[in-house]
């Protein structure tokens, strides 16, 4: 369903300096991957290695310097955030987003309308649904703000309800586990399972917990930009906890191209 | 009435038909309307424009509005309307303008509204503004509001002004008693190119009285704001004033903050920010589906309201 093909990604702020230094970063560099339908794939890999780039490149909030992305057949790479979010792609941020003023039942509700114009209403009973998916009991948190009154992990479960509220074919998070305590963790991974188990729809999550990857029927592991490697969990996940014994993949010394 | 002169009233009062309890309606300079309780009583002043309300002892959960509403091109009016609030009350006053401008002369309300309030009181004061009309006369509001609020009273302010005046100039002076408490809240957008200025000033002078300003505003196109809030504390006392500014286009917002504590047990603070739009904001509401165009207005629907 979804395919990046030759992916490069340069970062383009202070060009001119790079280009007096005669080099510029590559963050990805000629990334080839393909998703089928109904994948739960996990990218990991150290820390720069490229994988939140990754993310936002298929979401369309980077774009890249070269390559082409498809999403089911179609040449998605030109397109905005806007269109590729109503094309069936969602994404959840690393670190969510905070509004003066947008309550959570308004921001689920804007997630749930994805029709035409993004504008339909949601029943009270299922915007207490999403939320208590994730946790949070729906009577003390609909009518809250999105704003500095939240914790971190409060924001990060409602930003999961959001994409859980979407239901696209394809959702992409991005450190999902990132600031959320151990007893919702245990909760995530039941969310991640049962979007798995209950729709044919897609997810990529991107992850450093070993007990993400475990779920995954898919791990790649990304490093200074490229596709170290990818497979079933079975094949990749031993090789990845071997950690200091081998370190195949986390202290991979400079690719020659 | 006629039907521009509902519409205003709609918008400043939220009212589609005669409000319950007192009220007094004012259109193009005149008393069009009044009605009174047996709690609260309405008066014509004698010596210059307006009224005086007096709300007796004791007036628990009842309602005054008081709406202005202008359709006639070219007027200019100063309204003086006092308010004398009893102990012990809990009341709601509902005051606003709107003016319709379809000519080419200027239209301004001017209202100075004072506010004795007794002891141990809550009043909720809301205040609208709305302007509307395609003449090239502009529509000019220059609201004043004086409070003096008694021993363990609370005033709650909610000014709102969204569209279409053109000049505003507003003043809101308050001066607190002992245990005191005033809540301002205003909220204000600009677009074309008006000019808003508002102004605070708040004389903490009892013992424990307390203040909180806060304004959210959205300047768009090439409007321009600017925001005085001045807080004294003159006893021991907490106040706080919020500055929280949208900029968009060519605008330009302005925060004046002044804090002045003469008493050791004085706590003071203001907050001032302005900037545009966060861009990650943008971003998440557009990977929801919305344009960027929606996602702005859903960004600054929120915030003003």
């Amino acid at each position: 369903m979804l395919e990046l093909r030759n992916l490069c990604f340069q970062v383009s702020d202070d060009a001119r300096k790079q280009k007096e230094e005669g080099h510029s970063k590559e963050i990805i560099k000629d990334v080839n991957l393909t998703f089928d339908d109904h994948a739960f794939i996990a990218i990991t890999g150290p820390n720069g290695g490229g994988k939140s780039t990754l993310a936002k490149l298929i979401m369309g909030i980077e774009q890249p310097s070269s390559g082409q992305i498809l999403y089911n057949g179609t040449d998605i790479t030109g397109l905005s955030i806007t269109e590729r979010a109503n094309l069936g792609i969602s994404f959840a941020f690393q670190q969510p987003v905070r509004f003066k003023g947008i309550k959570v039942r308004d921001l689920i509700q804007l997630a749930a309308g994805n029709g035409e114009n993004g504008h339909s209403t949601v029943a009270f009973p299922s915007i207490c649904d999403y939320l208590s998916k994730v946790g949070l009991c729906a009577r003390d948190y609909v009518n809250r703000d999105i704003d500095n009154s939240l914790s971190g992990g409060e924001l990060k479960r409602i930003e999961i309800a959001t994409i859980i509220a979407r239901n696209t074919p394809l959702s992409v998070f991005d450190e999902p586990e990132a600031g959320i305590d151990l007893w919702s963790f245990n909760n995530l991974i039941q969310v991640f399972e049962e979007m798995h188990r209950e729709s044919r729809n897609s997810l990529i999550i991107i992850s450093h917990q070993e007990r993400i990857l475990n779920i995954a029927d898919e791990i790649v592991v990304l490093a200074d930009g490229n596709v170290q490697d990818r497979g079933r969990r079975g094949d990749i996940l031993p090789e990845l906890l071997k950690g200091t014994e081998s370190c195949r993949f986390y202290q991979q010394p400079a690719v020659v191209q | 009435m006629d039907e521009i002169q509902k519409n205003l009233l709609e918008q400043v009062a939220g009212l589609h038909e005669m409000p319950a309890g007192a009220y007094n309606i004012r259109a193009n300079g005149m008393s069009v309307d009044r009605s009174t309780t047996a709690h609260i009583d309405i008066v014509t002043k004698t010596d210059k424009q307006g009224i005086d309300i007096v709300i007796k002892p004791g007036t628990k959960k009842e309602s005054v509005h008081i709406p202005v509403v202008l359709s006639q091109s070219g007027l200019t009016e100063m309204v003086y309307n006092d308010f004398y609030v009893g102990d012990d009350c809990d009341v709601t006053i509902v005051a606003g303008c709107g003016i319709h401008n379809s000519g080419d002369s200027d239209s301004r309300h001017d209202g100075l509204h004072s506010f004795y309030i007794g002891k141990n009181s809550h009043v909720k004061y809301v205040e609208k503004h709305y302007g509307s009309g395609d003449g090239t006369g502009g529509r000019i509001m220059n609201p004043e509001t004086k409070v003096e609020v008694g021993e363990n009273s609370f005033m709650e302010m909610e000014t709102v002004q969204i569209k279409g005046v053109d000049s505003t100039k507003r003043f809101t002076g308050a001066k607190l008693a002992d245990g005191a408490r005033i809540v301002v809240t205003e909220k204000l957008m600009t677009h074309g190119s008006q000019v808003a200025e508002t102004s605070f000033q708040v004389d903490l002078e009892g013992e424990g009285s307390s203040a909180n300003i806060i304004s959210r505003s959205v300047a768009r196109d090439d409007s321009r704001q600017v925001f005085y809030s001045k807080i004294n504390g003159n006893n021991r006392c907490k106040g706080h004033s919020e500055c929280d500014g949208i900029i968009m286009d060519r605008a330009h917002i302005s925060a004046i903050p002044e804090i002045t504590a003469s008493h050791l047990d004085a706590e003071l603070i203001h907050e001032a920010a302005i900037g545009k739009i966060a861009g990650d904001q943008i971003t998440k509401l557009m990977t929801l589906g919305l344009t960027e165009a929606e996602a702005e207005a859903q960004i600054v629907n929120g915030f003003l309201k």
